[in-house]
């Protein structure tokens, strides 16, 4: 049996969101404009209508209230799924994220665990101003205690939010924003990859480019240049900042000896940043040129006339790749 | 706490029975001025974003006496700190259209310059620019300085905790702040009563031991008889004052948004009779204060308005993109200068 279709990925997480309401009855939705509007990006659409108020409701204008409140009801035996509007307005609710979200369980002895699932759209490329475009993922993969999913596929979308959902423990779950209207075979009742698992989305022998959420398909197209120029570099997708899975990436970068991960996020003391320290850690002996990023710069995120400028292209991953000390082999 | 709606001109343009005195028909004739350009400045912008020259905008289509009497009762000294839909605002207090539009046309985050004008820059993330307005009131105070602080937010961002923060803040310094809540109904697509229980939002002042005035946010009269009042009081040390005016917000949130998902049009038919500028120009011909010739006037330097910022948006400032190096620190640390070099290096490949 297979249950393929072509979603969006708005579409392919608002039907995890259905599967997940409709699979248990604990699990509430709610947020700012995610009811009758159906949220900012119709993630939401037609939840209100269809499970109910008390299912899917807009709350009054507070993140922090928000993320506060879904403590409460996790505490109190419910599954929240809540979203923040924007990455740029989950920072209102950073305080309960870090110090309660993350802290509960461990505070408590694993007695009050936290099934709750904070939703973000994060990431650049829609053109837009200030404050709708941050990478944040590095503020909450810092903090122990929170699972930080990246899907970069429609179909790992609808797959990691169903996971999301089900785990005990809290996650922090980062949309693309730019990929929300881009349609794919989406297969709901595909096996689903189990939290914590990278994946190879392109086998190469030269290089791997380690990637994840919206710099996948960046990574992917660059694999595609450089095989025009006769290199065969392949693509690593996280899918899974925390926990990361150090055996799918260390085996790619064992196998090709060189590595360059890719990311929108400013490069200093980022996600890219622990990706680079692992693997040279474990790979070491394998190496043929130092483990490189190609990350946004470290400025503030530029308004939309500059994005191009900032967001890593093709071009400067191969920059990057060309540098990789080839004539040493 | 009387929270009774401070109204002077009906919508038909009479008097309120019982109203306070209006201000002086000259005050009046200047403020239904700046409204006819904010009207059009909206429109204008509005027809930007469709041809693609802007990536958004927040219209204050309805909203225009709020968006005049806010600017119109300050003294040059005094400070206004604007939100994302308070362009119209802005160049109500003298600020080059074009370069407020510089955000949302897309070229820099701020286009203006805060200090010579003292504008801060329009904030986006809801409700935090009231604490700096708090703090900005209370330096000019430490310093000395009779300046007042003009605070603007929406009915949605007052649930936010900074809203509440800033209230308290102001109240407890005694800081010189006037908040203006321009109540235009919706956060987005969230109704009002969906952000509060209370009776009214000024209500909410009494539990921060300041004053606060309903007024109707359609009447400029009231307006500026309200706010002007704040400021006086804020300038004489006073304290802080929180005005609620009673608005609609006639566009939908900005164009990427679909408002008949969540209102009708019937509603939004109503408020279109409780509009400011109708109301105003029927009680200024009805005084004879307003003339055709004067009507024409107005309308002339509207387009003259629209014509400016339409060509200036349309030209556009050009970007430099090293720009996002130059300012992150007063001393650029040597990663960002290789950063910089580094695009360099690929701008010239480019270029050659
Ligand atoms: C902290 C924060 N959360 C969410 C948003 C997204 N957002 C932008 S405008 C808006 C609605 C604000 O409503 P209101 O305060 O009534 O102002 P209005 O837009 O009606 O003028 C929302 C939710 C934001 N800008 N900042
Ligand atoms: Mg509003």
């Amino acid at each position: 049996m297979t249950g393929a279709r072509k979603l969006t990925m708005a579409q392919a997480i608002n039907t995890a969101l259905r599967d997940a309401l409709t699979a248990d009855r604990s699990v509430v939705v709610f947020g700012e404009d995610v009811g009758p509007l159906g949220g900012v990006f119709r993630v939401t659409d037609g939840l209100t209508r269809d499970f109910g108020e008390q299912r899917c409701f807009d709350t009054p204008l507070a993140e922090s209230g928000i993320v506060g409140l879904a403590v409460g009801m996790a505490m109190n035996g419910l599954r929240p799924v809540v979203e923040m509007q924007f990455d740029a307005f989950a920072y209102p609710a950073f305080e309960q994220v870090v110090s309660h979200v993350a802290k509960f369980a461990n505070r408590t002895r694993g007695r009050v665990r936290l099934p709750l699932v904070i939703r973000i759209p994060y990431a650049g490329g829609i053109g837009g101003v200030e404050h709708h475009s941050d990478s944040s993922e590095a503020y909450y993969a810092h903090t122990p205690g929170l699972t930080v999913l990246a899907p970069a596929t429609n179909a790992d979308a609808y797959a990691l939010l169903r996971a999301a959902i089900e785990l005990p423990d809290p996650v922090v779950f980062l949309e693309p924003k730019k990929h929300y209207f881009l349609a794919e075979e989406v297969d709901v009742l595909a096996p689903a990859p189990p939290i914590g698992r990278a994946v190879v989305r392109r086998a190469g022998r030269d290089a791997t480019l380690i990637a994840y959420g919206p710099s996948v398909p960046v990574a992917l197209a660059a694999a595609e240049r450089a095989a025009t120029d006769g290199r065969d570099v392949g693509v690593v997708d996280l899918r899974s900042i925390v926990p990361f899975d150090d055996d799918t990436v260390c085996a790619e970068v064992r196998r090709t000896g060189r590595a360059v991960v890719v990311a929108e996020a400013p490069g200093f003391a980022s996600v890219a940043s622990e990706v680079v320290a692992r693997v040279t850690e474990r790979c070491f002996h394998h190496l043929e040129a130092p483990v490189r990023r190609v990350t946004g710069f470290d400025v503030p995120y530029p308004p939309p006339e500059l994005e191009g400028y900032y967001l890593p292209g093709t071009d400067r991953i191969l920059d990057v790749v060309d540098d990789l000390q080839w004539d040493a082999t | 706490m009387d929270t009774a709606t401070v109204r002077i001109v009906e919508p038909d343009g009479e008097v309120a029975a019982g109203a306070p005195a209006p201000p002086p028909v000259a005050e009046l004739l200047a403020g239904y001025r700046a409204m006819v350009l904010a009207r059009r400045l909206n429109e204008q912008a509005g027809a930007l974003v469709r041809q693609g020259r802007l990536a958004v905008y927040p219209s204050s289509r309805g909203q225009e006496a709020c968006q005049v009497a806010a600017a119109a009762v300050l003294a040059e000294r005094d400070w206004l700190f604007p939100t994302y839909r308070d362009t119209a605002a802005v160049v109500a207090r003298g600020v080059d259209p074009v370069e407020v539009l510089t955000l949302l046309r897309g070229d820099w985050h701020c286009g203006y310059d805060p200090l010579a004008h003292r504008v801060a820059p329009q904030a986006t993330p809801l409700a935090t620019q009231l604490l700096h307005a708090v703090g900005v009131g209370h330096a000019a105070r430490l310093k000395g300085d009779d300046d007042v602080v003009m605070a603007l937010c929406g009915d949605g961002a007052t649930s936010e905790g900074d809203f509440h923060e800033a209230c308290n803040f102001a109240a407890v310094l005694g800081a010189p702040v006037v908040f203006l809540v321009q109540n235009n109904k919706y956060a987005i697509s969230v109704p009002l009563a969906r952000q509060t229980a209370a009776p009214s939002l000024a209500a909410k002042a009494v539990g921060y031991g300041m004053p606060g005035v309903l007024v109707d946010g359609n009447d400029l009269a009231a307006l500026t008889v309200v706010l002007g009042e704040a400021v006086r009081r804020a300038r004489d040390g006073g304290g802080p004052t929180l005005v609620e005016a009673d608005t609609y917000r006639m566009d939908a949130h900005t164009n990427a948004d679909d408002a008949g998902r969540y209102r009708g049009e019937d509603e939004v038919a109503g408020w279109a009779l409780r509009d400011p500028l109708l109301r105003l120009r029927a009680h200024l011909v009805a005084r004879g204060a307003l003339t055709e010739q004067l009507q024409a006037e107005y309308a002339a330097a509207a387009e003259a308005l629209a014509a400016r910022t339409r060509d200036g948006v349309t030209r556009g400032g050009g970007v430099d993109p090293e720009e996002m190096f130059a300012h992150v620190y007063a001393t650029p640390t040597a990663q960002l200068a290789e950063q910089r070099a580094l695009l360099r290096t690929e701008l010239e490949l480019e270029g050659s």
